[in-house]
């Protein structure tokens, strides 16, 4: 594969409001995904991951909010495509799966209907062949006797059903790029290991090509080829799901793993958590966002914004002045007086 | 004397239909029958997906909502006969803590008349000043700045209103609070602040927790002794350490398979349980074990007549299974194919036929047993018999990349601790002891386990291993 699939560059989204300060959620994103890759987008509430993914999509609203750098699909750009471009290819080549699935689906329509809808307008199938087409993609995704569910309404279905509704209305075209918004962050967690189980099966027969966005490191590990660490709009670590967890090289990262409790770990370990709150950080303009929170942090990274770089390993870059290096785990850099005079100089809401 | 004691405790919804009468037409079984013990200073963790009543039953406890039938002892007096007027006075040494931080707080309440409230109504502090103060010790205990006092909820982020939430529990100096879902609304990085704070609060005030979380990792992490409920009823409960490291119902062994653990090398050879369908409706709760339309190890006899009792099954450990014990010996077989999944062999270099290690990290209750039922041939080939163990299956990839000492490490840190998990690949030093005990693990896994590895190495598709799975299964 010469070509990514999909291309991100320099992705900004800016939220603008009259009399209101400008909110930059995307602060440039970076990242590509390859034909049958699982991409995953990582980070915390806040951290702009369902941004991007909705203006990949171009599901956002076109007044008071402004797309920058680009995004290329295929070869073509697309935030240059034309609206009705633009529909043409969300549905049928870029498909979405939602967090919550009950909001995403229609109320008052039955399963059928809506998933027929996505057959007629892309596929151009009407009447009885649109059912069986519906019937069978509801039945791929798991959901047994569907000629029924086709006539029930989304309240009718089980969470879990209506995730894989939801999915099957996704995949309805053949999808080249699918992009899972938190597809299971609603579920329990025995219906999440069914759905991830589907993800991966769609992924490996069909090539599809995945971007994941979650915020469970967990789910990322048992799913994704190549993992973007989200912090306060940038990608803050890149690498390999097995570089990422085996090294986790940015100080977020780091924090991360270690403020979840893990089921395999050894029980009384004390969590380390990460200080702070997300709302504690500086703009990327004025240095590394994630420093008031660091426990790493020195004067240099408020020398602008770091750039990335590739300490440990080619294919594993990081945003970061101060790594987490091997030996240097254990280190936590004794600036605390100097954070505490850096949060009054916090920039951003 | 347990501090908290439930015997037997049942609460029943009507299912009321019609307009001008109310016609009672069902039940739905929300709790259905439970008993249960908290000891004083301990944490006990109640787990299960959402509507297996675990909510309900937290709530029942403080009768929040009726309790139907059953018993629900605090320090010798039941609370579920006490009348309504004594039953307020009883809620200042029970407390809750809300899921939901912003919705249980009163948006237009400051911090100061929030915290102060509960207090008056239990006549604590003789006057405004001296409930002040001791809200002032409060908040410094739970890590708030005083200057929140005249502050209102929305000008909190999520973690400082769990803090509040936690703040107003502890301001009536409770014997038991009950946290619901203390953490689950709140982001990973504050999640573990939550907890972190939790277990402090314990530690100083010798406080008692009912954790009702449907988290596993969470849950494990903070409780002494975890009971699991499935539809209503406790299916397994047991010291949090051996509950975990082996898990006797069928159900709690897929909901720990099914917990993703963040740790590549980890999630690529464990084994995985996967049930089938949705949980049944609780108001029409399958006849004998409720969890028998799902499970795996299904048998003909007993499942679907009669209720399985939680039984002890040695040191504390409880299960509600007729065939708990045939299950973990292996001589019950599964009946449904396919739901257990053995560790995909995708990365597995095929030549290399790896040791898969039992899982045995030193914290199983007695590894001698286990290492030695998985000796047993026949047993090995079948998926389910090895089951269970969904966070530590064997790690023949890894393994099998690499036969450094470090590599030693790696194999056996699915238990250590996340350095270890993950230092086979940077290759740098692992902790001369650690590496020492690894190996000494990898020693006592290897030995009955040889004959099964090759199987897993060689079948490179999920698919064929099942098949194979499923041949050795009719062989057996």
């Amino acid at each position: 594969m010469t070509q990514p699939l999909l291309s991100v560059d320099e992705l900004t989204v800016t939220f603008t409001g009259r009399g209101r300060r400008d909110v930059q959620a995307v602060s440039g994103v970076s990242f590509s995904v390859d034909q049958g890759q699982v991409v995953g987008l990582v980070g915390e509430s806040g951290c702009g991951k369902s941004v991007t993914s909705l203006a990949l999509m171009g599901l956002l609203p076109d007044r008071g909010v402004r797309v920058g750098g680009r995004a290329e699909y295929d070869g073509t750009d697309l935030f240059g495509l034309s609206p009705s471009r633009r529909r043409a290819l969300r549905g049928s080549q870029l498909a979405m799966i939602f967090q919550d699935p009950l909001s995403s689906l229609n109320p008052v329509v039955p399963i059928g209907v809506q998933v027929t809808e996505i057959l007629a307008r892309h596929r151009g199938m009407k009447g009885e062949a649109a059912r069986k087409e519906a019937a069978s993609l509801l039945d791929r995704v798991g959901i047994p006797d569907p000629r029924r569910r086709l006539k029930e309404y989304p309240h009718q279905l089980s969470g879990g059903m209506r995730q894989r509704a939801l999915i099957a209305m996704a995949v309805a075209c053949a999808p080249r790029l699918l992009i899972a918004d938190e597809p299971t962050t609603a579920l329990d967690v025995t219906i999440q290991a069914q759905i991830l189980e589907l993800l991966k099966e769609l992924v490996d027969q069909e090539g599809t090509a995945l971007l994941m966005i979650t915020h469970d490191l967990g789910v990322v590990a048992g799913l994704c080829d190549e993992v973007n660490v989200l912090y306060a709009g940038k990608v803050v670590e890149s690498a390999g799901r097995r570089d990422l967890f085996a090294a986790p090289t940015h100080p977020y990262t780091h924090g991360l793993l270690n403020s979840i409790p893990r089921l395999d770990a050894p029980r009384g370990e004390p969590l380390h958590p990460i200080r702070g709150s997300i709302n504690d950080n500086i703009a990327w303009a004025d240095g590394c966002a994630f420093a008031p929170r660091c426990d790493f942090y020195t004067l240099e990274c408020l020398a602008g914004t770091p750039g990335l770089s590739e300490p440990r390993a080619a294919g594993h870059q990081v945003r970061c002045v101060n790594p987490v290096l091997p030996g240097s785990a254990g280190a936590t850099g004794g600036t605390t007086g100097g954070t505490a005079g850096l949060e009054k100089t916090e920039a951003t809401s | 004397m347990s501090l908290l004691e439930l015997d037997g405790v049942k609460v029943h919804f009507p299912v009321k239909k019609g307009v001008l009468f109310d016609r009672t037409v069902g039940h739905v079984y929300a709790v259905d029958g439970v008993s249960l013990s908290v000891e004083a200073g301990q944490t006990y963790g109640l787990v299960g997906e959402s509507g297996c009543g675990k909510t309900t039953l937290g709530r029942a406890i403080l009768r929040l909502v009726d309790i139907t039938e059953g018993d629900v002892v605090l320090d010798g007096t039941n609370l579920a006969e006490l009348p309504g007027e004594e039953m307020r006075g009883m809620r200042r040494r029970l407390q809750m803590v809300f899921q939901d931080p912003l919705g249980s707080l009163d948006p237009r309440q400051n911090i100061e008349s929030i915290l102060s409230e509960g207090m008056a109504a239990h006549g604590i502090g003789a006057d405004r000043e001296e409930r002040r103060t001791r809200i002032r010790e409060i908040l410094a205990k739970v890590g708030l700045p005083t200057g929140a006092l005249s502050r209102y909820p929305h000008e909190f982020s999520g973690g400082q209103r769990q803090r509040i939430g936690i703040a107003r529990a502890l301001v009536l100096e409770p014997d038991v609070i009950i946290c619901d879902e203390p953490v689950s609304a709140l982001d990973v990085s504050i999640q573990a602040q939550v907890i972190n704070l939790l277990e402090e609060l314990q530690e100083q005030m010798g406080l008692t927790y009912v954790v009702i979380a449907h988290d596993l990792a969470v849950v494990r992490h903070i409780s002494d002794v975890i009971g699991v409920m499935y539809l209503g009823g406790l299916v397994e409960e047991g010291p949090s350490d051996t509950l975990y490291a082996e898990p006797l119902h069928p159900y709690t062994k897929a909901l720990m398979s099914a917990v993703p653990i963040p740790d590549p090398a980890v999630e690529d050879t464990r084994e995985r349980i996967l049930l089938t369908g949705d949980l049944p409706s609780p108001s029409k709760p399958p006849t004998g074990c409720r969890f028998h339309t799902r499970c795996p190890w299904k048998q003909d006899t007993l499942c679907a007549t009669e209720r399985p009792e939680l039984k002890d099954a040695g040191n504390g450990h409880k299960v509600a299974c007729h065939y708990a014990a045939e299950i973990a010996a292996g001589t019950v077989r599964q009946t449904v194919p396919g739901a257990v999944r053995p560790p995909e062999a995708e990365t597995a270099p095929a030549e290399v036929p790896a040791p898969a290690k039992p899982a045995d990290d030193g914290r199983t209750a007695d590894p001698g047993g286990r290492a030695g039922r998985a000796a047993e041939p026949g047993k090995t080939a079948e998926p389910g018999g090895t089951a269970g163990t969904g966070g530590t299956g064997g790690k023949s990839a890894e393994s099998a990349e690499s036969a450094e000492t470090a590599q030693g490490g790696g194999t056996a840190g699915t238990g250590t601790t996340p350095e270890a998990g993950g230092t086979p690949e940077a290759g740098d030093a692992v902790q001369a002891d650690e590496a020492a005990d690894a190996d000494e693990a990898t020693d006592a896994g290897e030995a009955p386990k040889t004959g099964e590895a090759p199987k897993t190495g060689e079948a490179a598709e999920t698919v064929e291993a099942a098949e194979a799975a499923e041949s050795a299964v009719t062989k057996d």
